[in-house]
Parts: C-alpha cells; sequence; structure tokens
C-alpha cells in the first residue's frame, strides 16, 4: 500500500543590501575589488574596534519589511552569533536573533491552483563574513587564503513559513521575493555575484498528518532552477527513504549541480549552539513611527499592484500586464512608450514581442538595451504616418534598440522611407509581371494564392520600401477582374 | 620634592613658565623609570625614541608635555598593544584608541605601556603572561589589578598619570592598593573605541593619578562623545576642573550598611569611617542607607563578564594576527592549540565559564538570570541616588595582599566586592587614598555617585583630599640595585 505524502517547504533567503557602504563601518560594497582592499580595521574585527550601525542598512531592511506586509518592529537590537570559522573576524556573526526589525508579513504567489499567500515569519539585518580560497582541492589543500572584502557587507535574511507545497510553489515565491527586492531597489538581487542566496528546509509527511516531519536543510543553490531541481530531488529521496521503512535523519544538505543531486553536508550532532546573546557594543534600536510612515508612504509601487493597474488603466490581458511588470525596467519603458504613443495594447506588442526576443538573443539585460518607449512611440508614429510599413518598422526597430537612434534619423540614413508613389511602384509591379509569366499564368487561371509570390518579387525589388497596399491593389487590379 | 613626584597640574604649571622643558620631564621620568622599574616592573614596554620625537614638536593642549603611562590593552598605532598576552605579543594595531587620539590632541606623552592581567582578568597583575608588577609601597606585595601597571607606574614617580581600564574595579582597587587616585568614568563617557574588549558593557576607561585634580584634568582630556563608539552618550561635556573645590556642606552622604557590615579589615573600616567624620565635620550629611542587591552583584559579574569575555577573546584564533601555534595540521586544531598556548590560566577559565553559561541548556538560569540581578541594581542604586548626593565605602575590603598569597581564584574575585555593582550599574565612582594601615600599606575610600555625576564625586573627593591632607605622600620605593 502506498502512502500519500504532503511536502512541506519553508525558505531562508538572504539578500544583499545595495548599500554603498559596510553595515557596521563606511568600507565600500563594491563587488569584484582585488582582495581585502575594502576593509578597515572594523569590519577586520581587530581588537578594540566597535561597530555602528550604517542607517541606510535599517532604512532597507524595513522597506523591504513594509513591501512584504510586515510588522516593523518599534523595538529591536543585534545579538551575537558565535561560531569560529576562519572567513569571520570576530569569530561571531553580528545579527538579530529574537527581536528581529520585521515580523508577521506576507507575500502573493501565483501557482497553478490560483493565487497563494505564503506568510514570512521574519526579516532580519546581519552582517556578511569572508570567502575563503583554497589551494588545490578543498580536502588536500596547500593553503588556504581568505578574502574579507565582504566582511561586514549588509544582508538581509528572509524567512519565509513553511507555507509551500510543491518546488514549483518555492520557486514562485522566490520569483516574487525577488521581484519586489528589485522594484524596491533595496538589492540587486545578482545570484552569480551572491547577492541573493536561498536555503530551504524540506519534509515530508502523511497527508492529514499534523505534525512536521524530519526536515533537511538544502543549501548551496545558486539559481531558481537549481532551487527547483534540488528540491524536486529532495522530496523523492525522502519519500524512498521513509517507503522502505527508514527514518529521515534531521541534516544538511548541499546540491550538486553537476552530480543533479543533494549530499549529505554534516548531521544533526554536529548542530552548532550558536550561543547568541545580545551584542552590547550597539545600543538597542528604537524605530521611530514617523520614520516607518515616511518609508512607508514614498514606497515605490510594486509588482503586483502595478499589474493589476496595467489591467485597469491600459485595458492590456492580464498575460501582457503580467509580463512587462516583470521587472521595473520593462513596466517603466512601457509606460514610456505609452505616454509617447497612446495605445497600449500596440505599445505591448512591440515590447513583448521583437524587443523581449532582442533581449533574449543580444543576452543582456532590459537596462541594457538603448530603446527608449519615447523612441518606440516615435516609430509607431511614422508607421501610422505611412512613412514606414509594418516590415521596415522591424528594421528600424533592431536599430533603435541597439544604436538608441532617432528612428526619423534611421530611415533618413538607410533610405528606408516606403515608396507610395502610385507611378514608381506600378513601374516596378509592370516589370515583376514581364518577369514572371509563370505567376501570372498561375492567377489568370484562378491560382489566387500566386499573387503573394508576385508582391514578395515586388517588396523585393524595392527592398521592403514599397507600399504594400498599393502593390497589392495594383497586381489585382491588372491581373485580376 | 622631586620632579618626578610632582603631579599633573603642578609639572603644568613649571612647563607653562618655562622653568623645565618637555625634554627635561621625559629625562627625569625615564630616568626613574631606569632606576625602580626594574623592581617595580610597572612597564610593559617603553616608548623612548616617540616620547623624544614628540618633544620635539611644538605641543598644545591642556597636557602639553605630560608623560603618561597608557594600560596596554588601549591600541596605539605601530606600538605593540599585547594585553600583556603572549597570544597578542607581537600584535602592533594600525590605528589608535580614540582616548589616545585625544591624549595626543591635548599633548600629551606617551611614556611606554602598563603590565596588566592578562586582558584585564585579575586583581593582583599577578595574571599578566609576562611578568608580576610589584607594589611600589612594599615591592612583596601586590599593586592590584587589572591597571596594576598604570597604578603602580603613578605611585612609583614612573609617570605623571596614567590611563587605566575598569571592568569590575580594575582602576580603583589598584589605585587604593597603590595609594593614588582612580576615577571610573559612567559607562558611555568615555569612548571605548580601541580598548580591547573583556565584557564590553561593563569596561570603562579612566585616570589613574596622583591627585583629585589630576584626575579631572585627565578626565577632561578623553571625554566626550565618539562616532566610532554607540554606546558612548551624546551629553554637553562640562569642565571637570570646574568642580575642583573644597565644598561639602548640605551633601548627602549615603553609606551602604551591607558595606559596612561585611568581614572587613578594621584598619580599612576605621580609616573609611574617620574620613566620613571629617566630612560630616566639614558639613555633609551622613546617614545608613541600604543596598539590599549588592550582595548579589558579584555573581552576576561572574556570570556576564565572562560571557562577553568569552566572545570577545574568540577573535584570538591565530588567522589573522597575533601567536599561532606551528602545532597543527588542520584550521581546528591550530585554532585551539593557538589558544591553549596563547591564554593563561585565568583567561582560559573565564572562556570556559563564558561559553559555559551562554550554551543553549544553560542561558536562561545563568545569563539571563544575571541581567536581570544587573536590572535589580541599577533600580537599587537609581532609588539611592534620588535621595542621596554620594555613597562611600572601602575601596576594598583589605590593603594590598602580598604576591603569591591569593591562591584560589575564588578568594580573588571577593577582592572586587565593592567595585563590581558600580560596573554593574555603569555608575561612576572614585577611589583615593584614606589612610595608611599598620604596615604603612595604603588605605583607599570609594566615592559613588550617579550617572554623569563624575563633577559632585570629584568635588567631594577633593574636599576629603583637602582634609584628609596626606596627597603628598608618595611610596620609597626600595631599589633592589
Amino acid at each position: 500500500m502506498s502512502v500519500e505524502y504532503e511536502v512541506v517547504i519553508g525558505l531562508e533567503v538572504h539578500a544583499q543590501l545595495a548599500t554603498e557602504s559596510k553595515i557596521f563601518c563606511d568600507c565600500s560594497t563594491e563587488f569584484g575589488a582585488a582582495p581585502n582592499t575594502h576593509v578597515c580595521p572594523v569590519c577586520l574585527g581587530l581588537p578594540g574596534t566597535l561597530p555602528v550601525l550604517n542607517k541606510k542598512v535599517l532604512e532597507y531592511a524595513i522597506m523591504a519589511g513594509l513591501a512584504l506586509n510586515c510588522e516593523i518592529s518599534e523595538y529591536s537590537k543585534f545579538d551575537r552569533k558565535n561560531y569560529f570559522y576562519p572567513d569571520l573576524p570576530k569569530a561571531y556573526q553580528i545579527s538579530q536573533f529574537d527581536l528581529p526589525i520585521c515580523e508577521h508579513g506576507s507575500i502573493e504567489i501565483e501557482t497553478e491552483e490560483g493565487k497563494k499567500e505564503i506568510g514570512i515569519t521574519r526579516i532580519h539585518m546581519e552582517e556578511d563574513a569572508g570567502k575563503l580560497i583554497h589551494e588545490g582541492s578543498i580536502d588536500k589543500s596547500t593553503g588556504s587564503l581568505v578574502d574579507y572584502n565582504r566582511t561586514g557587507v549588509p544582508l538581509i535574511e528572509i524567512v519565509s513559513e513553511p507555507d509551500m507545497r510543491t518546488p514549483a510553489e518555492a520557486r514562485a515565491y522566490l520569483t516574487q521575493l525577488k521581484k519586489v527586492l528589485e522594484y524596491l531597489e533595496v538589492s540587486d538581487c545578482n545570484m552569480e555575484e551572491g547577492s541573493l542566496r536561498c536555503d530551504a528546509n524540506v519534509s515530508i509527511r502523511p497527508v492529514g498528518q499534523k505534525e512536521f516531519g524530519t526536515k533537511a536543510e538544502l543549501k548551496n543553490m545558486n539559481s531558481f532552477k537549481a532551487v527547483e531541481k534540488a528540491l524536486e530531488y529532495e522530496v523523492e529521496r525522502q519519500k524512498i527513504v521513509l517507503g522502505r521503512g527508514d527514518e529521515v535523519v534531521q541534516e544538511t544538505r548541499t546540491w550538486d549541480d553537476s552530480l543533479n543531486k543533494t549530499i549529505s553536508m554534516r548531521g544533526k550532532e554536529e548542530a552548532h549552539d550558536y550561543r547568541y546573546f545580545p551584542e552590547p557594543d550597539l545600543v538597542p534600536m528604537e524605530v521611530d513611527k514617523e520614520w516607518v510612515k515616511e518609508l512607508s508612504d514614498s514606497l515605490p509601487e510594486l509588482p503586483v499592484e502595478k499589474m493589476k493597474r496595467f489591467v485597469t488603466a491600459y485595458g492590456l490581458p492580464q498575460y501582457d500586464a503580467e509580463v512587462l511588470t516583470d521587472t521595473k525596467a520593462l513596466a517603466e519603458l512601457f509606460e514610456e512608450g505609452v505616454t509617447a504613443y497612446d495605445d497600449p495594447k500596440g505599445v505591448s506588442n512591440w515590447i513583448m514581442g521583437d524587443f523581449l526576443r532582442l533581449v533574449k538573443e543580444e543576452n543582456i539585460a532590459v537596462e541594457e538595451s538603448k530603446l527608449s518607449g519615447e523612441l518606440l512611440g516615435k516609430m509607431l508614429q511614422l508607421m501610422d504616418a505611412g512613412t514606414i510599413s509594418s516590415k521596415i518598422a522591424k528594421t528600424v526597430f533592431k536599430e533603435m534598440f541597439k544604436t538608441g537612434k532617432d528612428p526619423e534619423t534611421i530611415v533618413e540614413e538607410k533610405g528606408l522611407k516606403q515608396i507610395s508613389d502610385e507611378s514608381k511602384i506600378e513601374e516596378i509591379v509592370d516589370q515583376v509581371i514581364s518577369d514572371n509569366p509563370e505567376a501570372v499564368e498561375d492567377i489568370k487561371s484562378g491560382k489566387g494564392k500566386a499573387i503573394g509570390f508576385l508582391v514578395g518579387q515586388v517588396m523585393k525589388e524595392t527592398r521592403g520600401k514599397a507600399n504594400p497596399g498599393m502593390v497589392n491593389q495594383l497586381l489585382r487590379d491588372k491581373l485580376m477582374d | 620634592m622631586e620632579l618626578y613626584d610632582l603631579t599633573i597640574h603642578e609639572l603644568k604649571e613649571r612647563l607653562v613658565d618655562q622653568e623645565i622643558s618637555v625634554t627635561e620631564v621625559l629625562n627625569t621620568f625615564y630616568e626613574r623609570i631606569d632606576q625602580v622599574d626594574d623592581s617595580v616592573r610597572a612597564y610593559v614596554s617603553l616608548t623612548r625614541d616617540e616620547a623624544y620625537q614628540r618633544a620635539g614638536e611644538d605641543l598644545t593642549g591642556s597636557l602639553a608635555g605630560i608623560p603618561l603611562a597608557i594600560k596596554d590593552n588601549m591600541s596605539t598605532e605601530g606600538i605593540k598593544t599585547t594585553c600583556s598576552s603572549n597570544i597578542l605579543n607581537n600584535y602592533r594595531p594600525p590605528y589608535d584608541a580614540t582616548v589616545v587620539k585625544k591624549l595626543k590632541e591635548a599633548g600629551a606623552i606617551m611614556l611606554g605601556k602598563a603590565n596588566m592581567d592578562e586582558f584585564a582578568m585579575g586583581s593582583s597583575t599577578e595574571n599578566s603572561g609576562f611578568f608580576k608588577t610589584h607594589n611600589p609601597w612594599n615591592l612583596d606585595h601586590a599593586p592590584g589589578g587589572s591597571s596594576g601597571g598604570s597604578a603602580a607606574a603613578v605611585a612609583a614617580g614612573e609617570a605623571a598619570g596614567a590611563l587605566g581600564s575598569d571592568t569590575g574595579g580594575s582602576i580603583r582597587q589598584p589605585a587604593a592598593y597603590c595609594g593614588v587616585v582612580g576615577l571610573k568614568p559612567t559607562y558611555g563617557n568615555v569612548s571605548r573605541y580601541g580598548l580591547v574588549a573583556f565584557a564590553s558593557s561593563l569596561d570603562q576607561i579612566g585616570p589613574i593619578t596622583k591627585d583629585v585634580k589630576d584626575s579631572a584634568i585627565l578626565l577632561n582630556a578623553i571625554t566626550g562623545h565618539d562616532p566610532m563608539d554607540s554606546t558612548s552618550v551624546k551629553i554637553d561635556k562640562p569642565d571637570y576642573t570646574e568642580f575642583i573645590k573644597e565644598d561639602v556642606k548640605g551633601l548627602k552622604i549615603g553609606l551602604p550598611e551591607e558595606y559596612f557590615s561585611l568581614e572587613i579589615n578594621s584598619e580599612v573600616k576605621e580609616s573609611v569611617l574617620t574620613a566620613v567624620k571629617k566630612m560630616e565635620e566639614a558639613g555633609a550629611i551622613v546617614e545608613e542607607v541600604s543596598l539590599p542587591s549588592a550582595e548579589y552583584a558579584l555573581a552576576a559579574y561572574y556570570i556576564i563578564a565572562p560571557a562577553e569575555a568569552s566572545s570577545n577573546l574568540a577573535r584570538y584564533d591565530g588567522v589573522r594576527y597575533g601567536f599561532r601555534s606551528e602545532q597543527a595540521s588542520n584550521v581546528s586544531e591550530m585554532f585551539t592549540t593557538t589558544r591553549n598556548q596563547g591564554f593563561g590560566d585565568e583567561v582560559k577559565r573565564r572562556i570556559m565559564l563564558g561559553t559555559y553559561v551562554l550554551s543553549s541548556g544553560y542561558y536562561d538560569a545563568y545569563y539571563l538570570k544575571a541581567q536581570k540581578v544587573r536590572t535589580l541594581i541599577k533600580e537599587d542604586f537609581d532609588k539611592l541616588f534620588k535621595e542621596y548626593d554620594l555613597l562611600i565605602s572601602p575601596t576594598t575590603p583589605t590593603t594590598a595582599f602580598k604576591l603569591g598569597e591569593m591562591s584560589d581564584p575564588l578568594e580573588m574575585y571577593q577582592m572586587d566586592i565593592f567595585t563590581v555593582p558600580i560596573n554593574i550599574a555603569g555608575i561612576p565612582a572614585i577611589s583615593l587614598p584614606s589612610g595608611f594601615d599598620s604596615a604603612g600599606l595604603p588605605i583607599g575610600l570609594q566615592i559613588m555617585g550617579p550617572h554623569f555625576g563624575e563633577g559632585k564625586i570629584l568635588q567631594a573627593a577633593y574636599t576629603l583630599e583637602q582634609l584628609l591632607n596626606i596627597k603628598d605622600k608618595r611610596a620609597k620605593v626600595e631599589v633592589s640595585k
């Protein structure tokens, strides 16, 4: 007999805050600097140094909390989390334990069964540790080097409730969370640079059982795809373990992308006792209500609200609105376009079609393209005026995308102006008719389709510049009665 | 009187009047050091070259040309800062502690770094990782601790004044044993930036001087808000020398009955009560008061201080600076052997104690309970200071004990019984000599005040100093060679 299991997933997401300086000193947080160049006595934890909180970190954490419907704690404090590791200069991490800055929030995700709310347990602030670089392989290393540039880089840890029931939901949650943080501009959420890191807690239990099953903690998943794959693997693994009558062991497992499986890192018996206690070097934070209100009032429009507004204000289909609000930059491009040219669906089609295709082809970020909404609007006006055909428009669009040049300049420079001079088109039409007797024969014998071929020939002859309507009409006039 | 016997303000007068030059002053003190420090052993290192170089500069400020000793747990740029520990025996900080910077700005000259109990843990300076310091009044006796080197240097004429640090009495107790004046300021009044932490929530830097007026002068130079220390308080900085006046009329003084009913040396008790009597005759109102929670202060202290110390001292792991054991084949062994070989017994004892009381199963029973006791003690003091201006007690239950005499650490901890509650409550207190016992050893009297009551304390101490008329009595160091 087979038992049906329910999957329980909770995520812990670390996001690097986009501040210019570190959390407790004014060293730069810039990525990619030469090792140990962005360090000072404070972030190196030299004897006698003391941390002083960067207020921007608190501000960004509160903004994230507000956007994720959290309660913002009026009284909050930092704690020390003690453990030894060569990349941790003070041998403790300054973090928050029992009084995090934000609690009891939620985020809405789309699932196959519709909308679902995922609870956010807490958001807390903490400092990052450094980076170890091993010479040779980790097990046979001849030496290890430490880069402390990352130490003291500000992070928020966003802990979800165990509300997700499928790996796909976990991925949807992450996607939505990333979108919110990006919209707020509190984090660049770059997973490759480690600005967004995710750990997952996963367990399974027989359907109907109230108690949670024994969980495994998954680490080291470096992409959304990896999170979903790791969770899928882990759920199956646990089902097999339970299926053969064994028990799931509480442990930390790491995802190996090349092997496509999770591997045990350390068991529970090695679980740490971090000996948390209040950080005596930092005074507790009393967060001013007025300030929170100011921050709340100044929050940008968030993805879900924006999506809804795109449907109602512009009459866009839900699908379009979702695609266009996927990133803040894309949504901004659309709104600029609509301001320049009052046809939301038309603007949307160009962005969702040619624009996103080019972005994908060029493998660049939306922000990196040279296209602006204003240029798109101008191009659409040129189409309306009959200056360019829709076909030519595609060429113009590509050029705008790459160079950011004005569409009129492009048309001028490339000689793309549509030919609407009937006598000139007629000349070419006549030429094409005489050059293609077989096609003409076909049309005359009733094979109307062949007209398309002749239109194509005319367009080819004019390098796409002939007014297609006119070409069609002339051919019909001359060959069909 | 010899030049080295002069107080800071007496030296200052002569320097201002150009009776003597800064170089002459330095010559005098270094000659004295050469003469007696082989016997006293107050200094861990001397900074002769730097000092003479400074003497050549155009020194201005309230301490221009004044030679001082600095306890070796305050960071000095490029100059060894060892905390009298083998684990830091080669450590040279790349920055100055805020107090060191302030003293430099005030024109003071550092003669050298003073010996101490390792990482400020101890009450005798016998726990120095390098050597013991001797009491200048009787070389067989301990100078007290942990600022034993600083107090002995001042008492022996090896410095005009000194800075010490006080976590549970480490300025006041050695000041009492060495017959000098030691002031522990209000927590937050002097920046701790650059003070190598023992117990962050208790540590405070303060002056050790030959008389009360010097104490006010040094305090003026080192107080004030420091943006590098978020626990440093933003208040208007008073001129503490304005409180150097003889007047105790109408001052309400409380004598905590719990203190006097303890088993204390009768000569100490009598000396303190006689001094109090003189203040009463000078117009002070003296009453017995009750400080019921004081008896728990020591217990709470020996939970909180080791807890914080275990965390603060975790950074000495051999990775980045200081001593590193060569006898290790991997990282975790390197941590362990480095710490095992680098730390002395008392430090190890407190690290283990602290680690234990913070560990997850015991946190509530010990650390949390101790914090609650701490709140009660604070409340007790607050209540008393609503009614009384100051409190007076002996600084220590006995006069300086013999070196090697105190072998049981618990017995040693009892030496701090009168000083510890002040650190627990974060309030200021001064120790000044009230007389001598039959063996000729100094007796210390402690005056305690409310938060930021340093001015009132200094005024009462100065008045008492005038009434007692023993301030010019200096230790006659028996030089062995």
